[in-house]
């Protein structure tokens, strides 16, 4: 539809174009005259405009990272990624530390996040009484609206104690104990750490995951858990040998998502994580990720080296959720499109 | 159905006795599995509340009405929130006006003129990743094209901040409302001889004008929450300030910075300020659930 601004013109009309042109096929349109006419144009380029401003935010935060970040690569190049330095006052930076801090406590957030997700996708599709549904799913999707800092808040003065108190001594003392696993359970019990922020993003990211993948077993056809139940099958196998097979490629498309939310997620780690530039192979230790150095130094950067710096590791950060995001998008995008051919 | 009898507890004995052991081992990894399910349903609900609980029992004991009167205070001496809250309410503001007509116009243009061309498609995939980018960098963005060429902090910076983080949603909504409106409708306005601009603004959008509220509102709703783009661009203010060209004042940088001292008089304020903000934040996703449920059903 969008040539019409340019070649619609119908007999009749105070059309400026000559009625020897009447003869290609009929357009839908009427324009009344040679102003709407631009006025269409006008209306249809500005909204492309804002559509490829759009476009270009991303562009335009990846060069400007890039280019602000460029004295910190140029000085320590690839080193950079690699290395565990971090010395504002030899201005000497590596940031091995923060990147390993985010995937680690990102991976555990995954590791707790996704078979509960799991379980509340399948509760609520298969086994939540008509009337609670709506509720439950709403309740679930208020988690996600809660902002991040009520979480780092809540996590630092009621969840750290605690989990230092009871939970930490109760893990060194049972899976401490095992032979590999072991030492990652060793520690000061003090309940800040990798370990606390990995917990408290599991939290985070499970509303994420868990509306993804409800929303995706409901377009499973009715007709395929049906001839399931048909023949006998429990719940679970429906959901396990039906439901999960035909929406695998969502619903790692969902587990992605959340994966890139707590890559990305800022102010609930800076609050418990610790922040310290160390890499070490206790999950009880401190840690830091490249969201929560940001947070704290980047205003108190006055180096422009160690500035650089920090923005580099914006950028790790903005290149990494980028290539997640784009591949969970990617495979939703082909369930949906999977999901139209087959029905 | 062999689900309905498993849940009853009488017909589950008696069939389990009944068959083989095959069958019972099915029945019972039926039973464990759907129990496990239960639990992560009220393992997600546990936290809720215990968040919610949390929040309300020391934010509602940090309530007073001189939160609203006075200023953040110097440690160790009473005070308010009320710059804080008024610099919050400015510069979210001034970021749903700059976020609503560019993410109106944009979803416009997807839903309307680009349909399947190669720039909506690239610019839907690339809309769909700006809605869950790392606010942090949204934040380090906005301070290297804006903050830094002009040398100081502001609260149009926090605006345009969370106008980027806006826009996203803004966008996604408005497609997929656009998207609601059935063909017969544009027909019919466009065979009276409406140019199409006029279709789109006066009926296609009018139609779904109750959707794209609610996608603004939950746009405002997440925008408010958000911290990490302030702290690099609106920074703070311990004054009454309505200069947005100057640091301003804002709850979430405030709690930030009051939650990590060491002083009690923060701290409490830092809780009244975080259950000011999950208040806010609550109650406009549900209006913009209650208002989208209206509208669609009616």
């Amino acid at each position: 539809m969008s040539n019409h601004a340019a070649s619609a013109s119908f007999p009749g009309s105070m059309s400026t174009d000559r009625p020897s042109r009447e003869q290609r096929e009929p357009q839908p349109p009427a324009r009344r005259g040679s102003a709407g006419r631009w006025q269409d144009a006008l209306f249809e380029n500005t909204t492309r405009f804002f559509a490829l401003l759009v476009l270009a935010t991303l562009a335009g935060i990846l060069l400007a990272l890039l280019v602000t970040a460029w004295p910190a690569l140029q000085k320590f190049g690839a080193a950079f990624f690699f290395t565990n330095v971090w010395n504002p006052v030899k201005s000497d930076f590596g940031g091995l530390a923060p990147i390993y801090g985010t995937l680690v406590t990102s991976f555990i957030a995954l590791l707790i996040g996704v078979p509960v997700s799991f379980g509340i996708a399948l509760f609520l599709t298969e086994m939540c009484p008509a009337p609670l549904k709506r509720p439950l799913g709403t309740a679930v999707e208020l988690l996600a609206a809660i902002p991040s800092i009520i979480y780092g808040m809540w996590g630092l003065f009621v969840f750290a104690p605690l989990f230092g108190d009871y939970i930490q001594p109760l893990l060194t003392a049972t899976v401490g104990k095992l032979p590999v696993v072991g030492a990652l359970f060793q520690g000061a019990p003090n309940g800040i750490g990798i370990l606390t922020a990995g917990i408290i993003l599991s939290v985070m990211i499970i509303p994420f995951v868990a509306s993804v993948m409800r929303d995706v077993f409901e377009i499973v056809p009715p007709v395929l858990k049906e001839s399931a139940y048909g023949i006998g099958a429990t719940t679970w196998e429906v959901v396990w040998n039906i439901v999960l097979p035909y929406t695998k490629v969502g619903v790692i498309g969902g587990i992605m998502l959340g994966l890139g939310r707590a890559l990305g997620e800022t102010m609930a780690v800076t609050f418990v994580i610790g922040n310290a530039y160390k890499i070490s192979a206790g999950l009880f230790e401190p840690g830091n990720s490249i969201a929560s150095a940001l947070a704290n130094e980047f205003n108190e950067a006055a180096d422009p080296v160690h500035r650089a710096s920090l923005i580099a590791l914006g950028l790790v950060l903005f290149v990494l959720t980028f290539i997640v995001l784009a591949l969970a998008r990617m495979l939703i995008a082909q369930l949906a499109k999977g999901e139209g051919k087959r029905t | 159905m062999a689900t309905e009898m498993s849940t009853t507890q009488a017909n589950t004995t008696a069939l389990a006795q009944a068959t083989s052991p095959l069958y019972r081992r099915r029945l019972r990894t039926n039973r464990i599995n759907l129990i496990l399910s239960m639990a992560a349903m009220a393992f997600g609900m546990a936290f809720l509340l215990w968040i919610l609980i949390v929040l309300f029992g020391k934010g509602f004991a940090a309530l007073s009405p001189t939160l609203f009167t006075q200023m953040t205070p110097p440690p160790g001496s009473e005070g308010g929130l009320a710059n804080a809250i008024f610099g919050s309410v400015v510069i979210v503001a001034a970021a749903t006006f700059i976020s609503t007509p560019i993410g109106i116009l944009a979803g416009i243009y997807l839903a309307e003129f680009g349909k399947d061309g190669w720039v909506a498609r690239v610019t839907r995939f690339i809309n769909d990743i700006l809605l869950s980018a790392p606010s942090i960098v949204i934040g380090l963005f906005v301070y290297t094209v804006y903050v830094a060429p002009v040398q100081h902090f502001s609260g149009w910076a926090g605006s345009v901040a969370l106008a980027l983080i806006a826009v996203p949603v803004v966008v996604r909504t408005t497609e997929n409302m656009l998207h609601l409106v059935p063909v017969s409708l544009r027909e019919a306005a466009v065979a009276l001889g409406a140019p199409m601009w006029k279709v789109i603004l006066m009926v296609t959008l009018r139609a779904v004008r109750g959707g794209v509220i609610t996608g603004i509102l939950l746009a405002v709703a997440r925008v408010s929450g958000e911290t990490a783009p302030l702290l690099f661009t609106a920074l703070n203010n311990q004054f009454w300030s309505g200069n947005m060209n100057a640091p301003m004042a804002n709850l979430p940088v405030v709690i930030f910075q009051f939650a990590m001292s060491p002083y009690e008089d923060w701290k409490a304020l830092a809780w009244a300020a975080a259950l000011l903000i999950t208040l806010t934040v609550l109650v406009l996703n549900i209006l913009a659930r209650t208002l989208f449920h209206q509208s669609s059903t009616r």
